[in-house]
């Protein structure tokens, strides 16, 4: 292992790692916490649930999102619960199964001490979020719903409604608030990090740009905690929000920080097609829907008839083909890439023959419309709201798309990347998940990251750590600063003929084709000349109008696609040299000779970490290996 | 911190309690309510006694004198309490239209309204209008200062009638009446849910019981002017 | 389709603004209105213009973040609709659309469609939340919610943040806003230790922004992509009554605080 990458697990039995090494680390004097100043950027599960949490310490806190309200954060979105192993159903769920399931379904690739403290925090997440007032589903006797979600043997998913994202991070958001307002917490809202500062080898503090002034700042602080999200938007289309971006874990990888795994990107396989060029965002449709309705495709190519009118016989119900025992519940990855196959095929659906249909028919006819109405109707209608069409009477269109990123900055047990002070949580990191996430599992580990281990961890790094006192007026800060600077007046002087739109779509496009649901070694070598063509022509042509001093909206954009210019070209880079197909990373190449996954565990059963070494140079590739003594390596089979 | 001057500013004792209330629109818009719901109150009164118009002169006549000497006293508390009610109703009005007016300074060039109604709109104008309306009426039927025809003290019957054979007092009555009905059709309604009173409903703006109270009382007041005009009575 | 925008410009928050006229062609009705800006302004830089600024995230109706008032109505006219979820195909072709921003002085523009909503922060900081500090809570199901009491607090809960309700409320009133957060915790077990200072402090806060008063027009309701209802408005005002009601409530404050 690469002294560079020691993840300091602690010893002792996976289940009292955490008690142990909560007992071990160091303590900060209460009275001395003001006198610590956290930086916290980004607000959603992970960012919110930290700040406040720190503050509620007595740290000094400085949080920063770009939207305009903390309560905005990307996290907002997720709609179809939390898992936690509670056992509340009595079905047998255990902290130990949660755990088990976690790490078989990232495939091997994750650290199993991390999983098992995830699974061990689950538990406090509902507790906490109830005492917040977070209004989950209940039953009629007032104790807490539970669901069994993707695929799951058992119901220890938490939901409220089809919001349950919005639910947690509002109670997040509201303590955050809180915190505001008692005065413990600073928060900056419309506020986008730019770079990362680090002095004498320690991450110490961040230079942002205020996006309505254009003003560019800096801030000191002790510790650095990014919860910036994940990158999907390299893909252009995906089911993320528009501002979702990279930036600050790619400025914080080139002050090097380890990326790891960045080639561990989540294909969703329910999501509405794209209707045209215009297409901004895709929507996701939830994964439940495949517990009722059937996905086909004509049996041949090119058949342009309306779905009504394909006979029976006719339709290829291509998973009940393919995988008989899971048919249309087989997981993510599976059913994403067996779309991808029909429509390779030529056998797609709907404009542009990028969909197939996920029939509700059966279901219908054997349970009534109510039945269907009552279980989806929310969904179905906001289905025909983007689409025109009604799923009642026609079949839906659907496809995949990505969704979510398990890859991102490495971080040991304390949740700590390779610079010293710079601690990463959520969606950011390079997570729990391995090469796979399950659902419901992602806002699970942003809340446990924020609430639960983070407060810890940044406690033991500031009363171990001897901090010299540095302000902004250090040098260093200066130097960012103008380097900031300095970009954005080059982003403008390029005054060139395309719109930063148009290169976000081209990177988008290769990403999708090369990078996507399949991999290969030839489309990967090509993806990797591609793109520094187009980052180079953006370097040269793109046109971004207005300039630095107001709210420019063309200009973040700017800045955040060059920097997934870059990121999707270690994403490729990464793609290539992971030789075996596992998770949601397919190669081509790598495959049993009935088209599933095949994981080299001899060779690949590590973290692969990308760390930075300048502009003219690749980046080094560093290996963490894992260990799995509690859950032994196996192959999935879905048949 | 704003949100900690807050916290401080809520901390005192019970005498600015009271001025907390009344600083606040939502303190000042539950004394509009309760001051509203006492003045229809009594226009539901006055209505049924001016229906007794009806019965006969004599009546009326009786009716009056029994207010105006049997309960002499009670009837000066009653004024005691309308007049306090009409002017905190008015000070609370104007000072909570300022606000509201003061919280768009920028109007929008294009607006299409989706729910408020009439009533709604108008509410402060047509409070001015029955404002002015009261003014005129007490100093027509009460004090007799303007006087249309003669004006016989004590004579209820014969100054309300002789007064709506005039064409022009009958239509101040009657715009003044819609002014109300349009005036209570929201007022009535809307005082419940101020006052947090109302029950939680699937449609939030269905209003059958105060749409009932405004055309009764629309309607009961207007009869007795256009009785009289049209010669019905008397 | 084609349609012709008067789309409100502002450089600045001190600047002058105005209306621009802007021919949108092209325009497939499986856009979203927020896509049919995107082509505006694509096509606005490329003759060397500024683009519109407006706000937008999530584009899926949950961020709350996007939000123009479309021909006179807060997002557009499809009811219980985000602005994001608004598609042009319920528009006619050739239409004329006006497109301004959110007014209020409590939400002041910052740029074209931009507006500054800290203020709705502000009303949470003041006491919307349930003080629960990371670490004490005891197990979720120690807590009995009847299914009733947990559906009405999520249907207020819903509230995006928008801000729709202000920017339609002929008075600038946040009181759905307010209500909906105020209802949202309120009917909970675990808001009612601070339900009464809750509702004090939040509406203390709402008049120091410069929110105007709830007069009852209605429109919010109307405006709202999640349909709150009025009645948390009602409730507000009933839990605010009930809060000054209770003489030592008020004083005991100061302790706590
Ligand atoms: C449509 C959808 C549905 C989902 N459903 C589920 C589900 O049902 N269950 C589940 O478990 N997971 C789900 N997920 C995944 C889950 O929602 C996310 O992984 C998780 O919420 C990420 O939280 P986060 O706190 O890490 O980051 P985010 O919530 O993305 O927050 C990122 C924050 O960082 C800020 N930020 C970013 N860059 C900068 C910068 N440069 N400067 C300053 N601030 C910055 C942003 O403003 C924001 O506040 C879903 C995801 C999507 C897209
Ligand atoms: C057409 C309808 C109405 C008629 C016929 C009518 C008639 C009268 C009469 C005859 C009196 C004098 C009573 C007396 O001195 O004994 C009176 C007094 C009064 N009326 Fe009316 N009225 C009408 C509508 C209203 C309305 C709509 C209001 C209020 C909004 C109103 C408010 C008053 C008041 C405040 C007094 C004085 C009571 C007092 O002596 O203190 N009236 N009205
Ligand atoms: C005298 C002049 C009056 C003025 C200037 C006036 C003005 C107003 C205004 C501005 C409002 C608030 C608007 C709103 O809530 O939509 C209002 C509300 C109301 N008014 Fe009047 N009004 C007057 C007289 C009356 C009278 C005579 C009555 C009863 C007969 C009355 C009953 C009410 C009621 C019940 C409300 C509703 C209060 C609430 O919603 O809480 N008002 N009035
Ligand atoms: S109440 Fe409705 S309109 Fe107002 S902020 Fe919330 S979601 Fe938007
Ligand atoms: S529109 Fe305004 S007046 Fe009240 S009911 Fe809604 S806040
Ligand atoms: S962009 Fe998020 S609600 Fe419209």
């Amino acid at each position: 292992m690469s002294a560079r990458l020691d993840a300091r697990v602690p010893d002792g039995p996976i289940a009292d790692k955490w008690d142990r090494h909560k007992f071990e680390m160091k303590l900060v004097n209460p009275a001395n916490k003001r006198k610590h100043t956290v930086l916290v950027v980004g607000s959603g599960l992970a960012g919110a649930s930290a700040a406040a949490s720190l503050a509620e310490l007595g740290y000094q806190v400085k949080c920063f999102c770009f939207q305009d309200s903390p309560r905005r954060a990307h996290s907002i979105a997720a709609q179809g619960g939390i898992n936690a192993a509670k056992n509340y159903q009595n079905d047998g769920d255990s902290i130990y199964r949660l755990f088990y399931d976690t790490v078989k379904g990232g495939d091997f690739r994750s650290r199993e001490a991390n999983v098992y403290r995830l699974a061990q925090m689950s538990l406090n997440i509902i507790d906490q979020c109830v005492a917040q007032g977070v209004p989950f589903a209940r039953e009629y006797g007032g104790l807490l719903a539970n669901r069994s979600f993707g695929g799951a043997q058992v119901s220890r998913t938490f939901y409220a409604r089809g919001q349950t994202g919005q639910q947690l991070l509002l109670g997040a958001y509201q303590a955050l608030e809180r915190q505001v307002g008692l005065g413990r917490l600073t928060m900056f809202p419309r506020t986008e990090m730019l770079d990362l500062v680090v002095i004498d080898g320690r991450a110490r503090g961040i230079v942002v740009r205020d996006l309505v002034t254009g003003a560019v700042t800096s801030h000191s602080a002790d510790v650095v905690v990014l919860a910036t999200g994940g990158y999907g938007n390299v893909f252009y289309l995906s089911t993320n929000a528009r501002g979702s971006n990279c930036t600050a874990i790619w400025r914080a990888y080139k002050r090097g920080a380890g990326f790891a795994n960045p080639c561990f990107t989540q294909i969703h396989p329910t999501c509405i097609p794209q209707s045209g060029e215009h297409q901004s965002k895709l929507t996701l449709m939830s994964e439940s829907l495949r517990n009722d309705g059937r996905v086909w495709v004509p049996k041949s190519k090119g058949d342009a008839r309306p779905p009504n009118q394909v006979p029976e016989a006719e339709r290829d119900y291509y998973l009940e083909r393919k995988y008989p025992s899971f048919g249309n519940l087989s997981p993510r990855d599976i059913a994403s890439r067996a779309a991808k196959e029909v429509c390779d095929e030529g056998r797609g659906v709907g404009p542009g023959g990028r969909g197939v249909y996920l029939d509700f028919a059966d279901a219908i006819k054997r349970l009534g419309e109510q039945t269907i109405r009552e279980r989806y109707g929310n969904l179905f209608e906001m289905y025909e709201r983007i689409t025109d069409e009604n799923p009642y009477r026609v079949p839906m269109r659907i496809y995949p798309a990505v969704h979510y990123t398990m890859g991102g900055l490495w971080v040991d047990y304390n949740l700590m990347s390779t610079i010293p002070g710079l601690h990463v949580a959520g969606e950011a990191n390079f997570s729990d998940h391995g090469a796979n996430r399950l659902g419901a599992s992602a806002l699970m580990q942003g809340l446990a990251d924020g609430y639960f281990v983070i407060p810890y961890t940044v406690g033991d790094y500031i009363g171990s750590t001897k901090l010299e006192r540095v302000d902004e007026s250090h040098a260093a800060f200066k130097d960012v600063e103008r380097g900031v600077a300095e970009r954005t007046a080059t982003l403008l002087a390029i005054d060139g003929t395309r719109t930063v739109d148009s290169f976000h779509r081209e990177l988008g496009k290769v990403m999708w084709e090369y990078c996507g649901m399949a991999r290969n070694e030839k489309g990967l070598t090509y993806a990797l000349e591609k793109i520094p063509q187009i980052r180079d022509e953006f370097w040269r042509n793109v046109d971004v109008p207005g300039s630095a001093a107001e709210l420019n909206q063309a200009l973040e954009k700017a800045g955040r696609v060059a920097d997934f210019l870059e990121l999707g070209e270690l994403i490729c880079r990464d793609a290539l040299e992971r030789r075996e197909s596992c998770g949601a990373h397919f190669r081509e190449e790598f495959q049993t000779p009935d088209g599933e996954a095949l994981r080299d565990d001899a060779h690949c059963a590590h973290v692969a970490v990308w760390q930075y070494r300048g502009e003219h140079q690749p980046p080094e590739r560093l290996q963490e290996p894992l260990e799995f003594e509690h859950v032994h390596l196996s192959q999935r089979s879905y048949k | 911190m704003a949100g900690s001057q807050t916290q401080a500013s809520l901390g005192v004792g019970p005498g600015s309690r009271l001025r907390l209330f009344w600083q606040s629109t939502v303190g000042k818009k539950i004394v509009m309510s309760v001051t509203g719901l006492i003045m229809v109150g009594f226009v539901i009164l006055h209505m049924i006694g001016n229906l007794q118009i009806f019965e006969s002169a004599a009546r009326l006549n009786a009716y009056s004198h029994f207010l105006h000497h049997t309960i002499n006293e009670l009837l000066w508390l009653l004024r005691i309490v309308l007049l306090v009610s009409v002017v905190l109703h008015i000070v609370a009005a104007v000072q909570l239209a300022r606000i509201d007016r003061a919280a768009r300074p920028v109007p929008y060039r294009k607006r299409d309204r989706q729910a408020a109604t009439i009533a709604s709109r108008t509410m402060l104008y047509g409070g001015v209008a029955i404002a002015l309306f009261v003014i005129f009426h007490l100093l027509h039927l009460t004090t007799g200062t303007i006087r249309p025809v003669a004006y016989t003290e004590g004579d209820v019957y014969a100054n309300v009638v002789g007064g709506f054979r005039v064409w022009w007092v009958t239509l101040i009555y009657v715009l003044a009446m819609i002014a109300l009905g349009l005036h209570i059709f929201h007022g009535a309604w809307s005082s419940i849910r101020t006052l947090g009173l109302s029950r939680p409903s699937a449609e939030p703006i269905r209003r059958p019981v105060a749409t009932l109270v405004a055309a009764l009382l629309w309607a009961g007041f207007s009869i007795v002017p256009l009785a009289v005009f049209f010669g019905w009575v008397r | 389709m084609k349609f012709t925008l008067h789309v409100w410009r502002q450089a600045g928050p001190m600047a002058v603004g105005g209306f621009a006229t802007y021919e949108a062609a092209d325009i497939s009705g499986d856009m979203s209105f927020l896509e049919m800006m995107d082509a505006v302004n694509e096509s606005l830089i490329e003759r060397g213009e500024q683009p519109v600024a407006f706000d937008h995230d999530c584009r899926e109706g949950i961020c709350g973040m996007c939000g123009m008032m479309i021909n006179g109505i807060a997002h557009g006219p499809m009811r219980a609709t985000a602005t994001c979820q608004l598609f042009m195909r319920h528009f006619r072709d050739g239409d004329t659309i006006y497109v301004e921003p959110w007014r209020a002085r409590a939400f002041p523009v910052i740029k074209d469609l931009v507006v500054d909503r800290s203020a709705f922060d502000r009303v949470i900081a003041a006491g919307g939340f349930i003080t629960a500090p990371t670490g004490g809570a005891r197990d979720a199901n120690t807590i009995l919610v009847s299914k009733s009491d947990a559906d009405d607090a999520m249907d207020a809960a819903a509230c995006i943040g928008c801000g729709a309700c202000v920017a339609a409320c002929p008075n600038g009133s946040a009181s759905l806003f307010a209500g909906a957060k105020i209802a949202h915790l309120g009917v909970l077990p675990q808001g009612q230790a601070e339900r009464r200072q809750r509702v004090l402090r939040m509406i203390a806060q709402m008049d120091e922004e410069a929110f105007g008063g709830c007069t009852w027009h209605g429109e919010c309701h109307e405006a709202c992509p999640k349909a709150i209802s009025l009645d948390v408005i009602a409730r507000m005002n009933g839990d605010y009554i009930r809060a000054l009601w209770a003489t030592h409530e008020v004083n005991q404050e100061q302790g706590a605080g």
